[in-house]
């Protein structure tokens, strides 16, 4: 039996235009695969395509110069129009025009329960499969040498704007009962499933998987609190983590013979005309989500959450992860006497605004920093919003200062960007934490 | 309006950016006047909380407010009473005489103070940094009212370039701004600080003249005391009964008695009696102190552990002493006699200063509540405790947390060899 883990810590951020239960399909004109979304790639992986290529859903495009046998495959079929590059010529996207009527490579169906580990293993790193598995420590994509000590599935979100995830999955059960059963061949320990204390809806049918339950405030859902509770990870150990939707796609993957990455992904935020799910593919191109639906044009688009999201242009596309796109406001304009009379209500997890009264109003926000970047003064203020034992500054500080015993000590394999993203929401001194953060898992997996 | 404020700002933003000093006075006082339009970077969250440090140092020195308005009344009262008229004079006529008296106080921490933290800022290329608003705020309130200007410049320019500069500026010091500046005074000019002239605003200015009490003053001390007041020879005019000394000075000599030989209960706890500008009312002090909780500013671990070590340690005076001794003050005095409320409110919660971890902060408050008490009480050279304490505590702040986040590492690595 799982366990019931109460939080007490955290803080939710209620910003308008939370996602309506209702889905529409969309087909965008283009879909990308994004190497930057894989983290502990080489920075340039080796193309399979050229611009021109003709390619099926689930045809490789790159693989990882280490790693030959893990490829990255496309999530339509269609031809492969540009390959984007950023700094140092690394690769950021990998753009595909897609088909009216996406065509699937067509695979072997497998059956699970018969198969062994070394052949289940083979079939994800062929098929585009393996690319979902997140390893901690450091959220880079799993080793398929490790053998790792559990599993772990959040099947809730509690960041601002959230999809609802019991929505999300109502029509994929059976795909996700499948995709658990792959990863319980994965691992010699536990799968572990964690859902909200209210209950989670359809995702806690799901059988032969470890069910937790946690009731908090935000970030309750993440998957690195849960495992911080449930079983953390000491040094050494490796745990994997992975996403509902994309257990689902492993799930087809095997069941159906095909890289199906056919998710829901919720458009919301304030300026959102009619907040609502979208059904597509992975990597979809935000440019359809985006026309007609917005009340404003100086906007900010964001792949994931306001809190450890990436920002993509208007031409960008959605990454492997991401099952929500959240659009915010600008916000560089001044603000007279802003720092002491709020021109417009704000969210703080503080009690210094007279919102504080009230927890359920709903925010207009924008990406002013209210504030400029200063020195850490204040203390205290991380640790009421994060629900681990954990000292979150001390260990910020001690990455600065790069003390590897004092990070490795301080818990730094228990943490990532998104652990620590609300600890960066309510820094008084705007500190860029989880910029911080990632500079320090980078340097301890250079040293180890 | 404001458009033609916010193109005037980013006017002489832009016209400022060849000369690093000027740009930074320019950037400090536009980023007072407008909250930037900086946006968040991309690297991580998209949004921020509306908590900054600029807001968060404002309603610390909102806090003390209530501290400075009844202050100015007090040294106006204090200062009157000295001559006898505290019947005489109006309640307007004692608080513009206090205001008269501690304005500039606060004009000179300001300037001094921030004019060392405009220039380092500048010579590092940093953004002026919030911190010494409130630190200059309360250097005016820990201080006499008679504090010569020029005593406190100094002891300002020590406490701002030794204790805080040399230590790499705001978050890196590791005593408090405000009581490095005091207890400098106290060890450097200490003849000045610990006798009783200074407690008193005796001044004798024009206001008396404005407000119609020369007449009074003259008949009562007659014309030659007047005249030596002028020139600051204050002890001739005191009316009679005067003592002017503290209660804390009182109980070092006989015990709770003395005290209550000049002063009420009532007295201690609203403030009309001699002592630093804002720490003798204990109820503006809890106001204060209830803003900075409510708004979760200040650390309510600190406050409530400080007050626990003061109680535990008055509580064990109070078992050996005699009645009639300091040992022998009931302990829920000592809550109300000096200083020991602004203390616990308004220093010992500095964050920067202070322990920072929860635990940490715990065990730093009640040492502070039983070193200031053991200053208070057993050490005949000093009459107040909180400034020492607070003082030694800051120094130890650091080796607390050090042990607090060791234990964290130490279950770790427990929990990894159990596996």
């Amino acid at each position: 039996m799982g366990k019931n883990v109460k939080l007490k810590k955290g803080y939710n951020i209620n910003i308008l235009g939370t996602p309506q239960k209702k889905t529409e399909k969309i087909h965008t004109r283009t879909y990308a695969v994004k190497p930057i979304d894989y983290l502990g790639l080489s920075p340039i992986p080796k193309l399979l395509v050229q611009v021109g290529d003709e390619v099926k859903a689930g045809d490789p495009l790159f693989y990882d110069k280490l790693q030959p046998d893990m490829l990255f495959c496309a999530p339509v079929s269609g031809e492969v129009v540009e390959v984007r590059r950023g700094e140092k010529r690394a690769i950021t996207e990998i753009v595909i025009l897609a088909d009216k009527q996406i065509q699937f490579k067509s695979l072997e169906k497998i059956r699970i329960s018969s198969t062994s580990r070394e052949e289940i293993v083979k079939h994800l790193l062929q098929n585009g499969g393996w690319a979902f598995l997140r390893q901690r420590p450091y959220n880079v994509v799993a080793d398929p040498k490790d053998k790792p000590k559990a599993i772990f599935i959040s099947g809730f979100d509690t960041a601002p704007l959230a999809p609802d995830m019991s929505y999300v999955m109502e029509g994929q059960m059976g795909a996700f009962q499948a995709g658990l059963e792959v990863l319980k061949k994965l691992t010699d320990g536990k799968v572990h499933l964690s859902l909200p204390g209210s209950g989670g809806g359809k995702i806690g049918d799901a059988k032969g998987v470890e069910i937790h339950k946690f009731s908090g405030k935000h970030p309750a859902g993440n998957v690195g609190v849960q495992i911080h509770h449930i079983d953390p990870i000491n040094k050494g150990e490796v745990a994997w983590t992975i996403d509902p939707q994309n257990v689902a796609v492993i799930g087809r993957l095997f069941d159906e013979g095909r890289f199906d990455t056919t998710r829901l992904v919720a458009l919301a935020g304030p300026v959102v005309k009619e907040p609502r799910y979208f059904q597509t593919y992975l990597g979809a191109n935000i440019e359809g989500f985006a026309a007609n639906n917005l009340d404003n044009d100086h906007v900010r688009f964001i792949g994931g959450n306001v809190l450890s999201g990436k920002k993509i242009d208007i031409k960008g596309h959605l990454g492997a992860f991401d099952n929500l796109l959240s659009v915010i406001e600008e916000g560089d304009r001044y603000e007279l006497f802003g720092w002491l009379v709020p021109n417009y209500p704000r969210p703080s997890a503080s009690r210094s605004f007279l919102s504080a009264l009230s927890s359920k109003k709903q925010f207009n926000v924008n990406t002013n920093s209210h504030g400029e970047h200063r020195a850490m003064v204040l203390t205290g203020q991380y640790e009421r919003v994060l629900p681990m034992d954990l000292y979150p500054m001390q260990l910020i500080k001690a990455i600065m200062a790069r003390d590897f015993e004092l990070i490795e000590g301080l818990g730094i394999y228990e943490v990532v960007e998104e652990d620590l993203a609300l600890c960066e929401f309510v820094c008084p001194s705007k500190t860029d934490m989880q910029d911080i953060l990632r500079e320090g898992l980078d340097y301890m997996r250079e040293q180890a | 309006m404001i458009k033609f404020l916010e193109k005037k700002v980013e006017q002489v933003l832009e016209a400022t950016k060849g000369n690093k000093y000027a740009h930074t006075v320019a950037d400090g006082f536009a980023t007072f006047l407008f909250a930037p339009k900086t946006t968040t970077n991309g690297l991580g969250t998209h949004i921020k909380d509306g908590m900054d440090l600029k807001r968060l140092m404002i309603f610390v020195v909102l806090a003390m407010q209530i501290c400075l308005v009844f202050g100015m009344y007090n040294v106006g009262h204090q200062h009157f009473l000295a001559y006898g008229l505290a019947g005489e004079a109006s309640f307007f006529t004692k608080f513009f005489y206090g205001l008269f008296q501690i304005l500039p106080i606060i004009v000179v921490s300001y300037a001094v103070g921030l004019g060392i933290e405009f220039f380092f800022a500048a010579r590092k290329g940093h953004a002026i940094e919030e911190g010494y608003l409130v630190s200059a705020m309360l250097i005016p309130l820990i201080m006499p009212p008679d504090i010569p200007l020029w005593m406190l410049a100094v002891s300002i320019i020590f406490a701002v370039i030794i204790g805080k500069e040399a230590f790499g500026g705001t978050g890196m010091n590791i005593l408090n701004i405000a009581l490095t500046a005091r207890v400098f005074i106290f060890f450097a000019y200490p003849t000045t600080i610990s006798g009783d002239e200074v407690w008193v605003a005796y001044d004798y200015n024009f206001l008396h003249s404005i407000f119609g009490l020369d007449s009074l003053a003259y008949s009562t001390f007659g014309a030659d005391a007047i005249a030596n007041a002028k020139h600051g020879l204050m002890s001739f005019v005191q009316a009679d009964g005067w003592t002017g000394a503290t209660p804390l000075a009182l109980a070092a000599k006989g015990g709770w008695e003395a005290v209550q030989g000049a002063y009420t209960t009532s007295q201690l706890f609203w403030g009309d009696i001699p002592g630093s500008i804002g720490e003798t009312s204990k109820w503006a002090v809890l106001l204060g102190g209830a803003f900075l909780l409510a708004t979760g500013i200040a650390s309510w671990r600190i406050m409530l552990s400080m007050l626990i070590g003061a109680i535990v340690t008055g509580l064990l005076f109070n078992a050996f002493g005699a009645a009639d001794s300091f040992l022998g003050v009931p302990f829920h005095y000592h809550l109300i006699m000096g200083s020991f409320l602004f203390a616990m409110v308004f220093m010992a919660t500095d964050p920067v200063t202070a322990a920072q971890t929860d635990t940490g902060k715990l065990i730093y408050g009640f040492l502070i509540g039983v070193v200031g008490m053991i200053v208070r009480v057993l050490n005949p050279a000093y009459p107040e405790g909180w400034m020492l304490a607070i003082l030694f505590m800051n120094v130890f702040a650091p080796l607390i947390d050090h042990y607090v986040v060791a234990a964290n590492i130490k279950r770790r690595l427990a929990r990894a060899n159990a596996n």
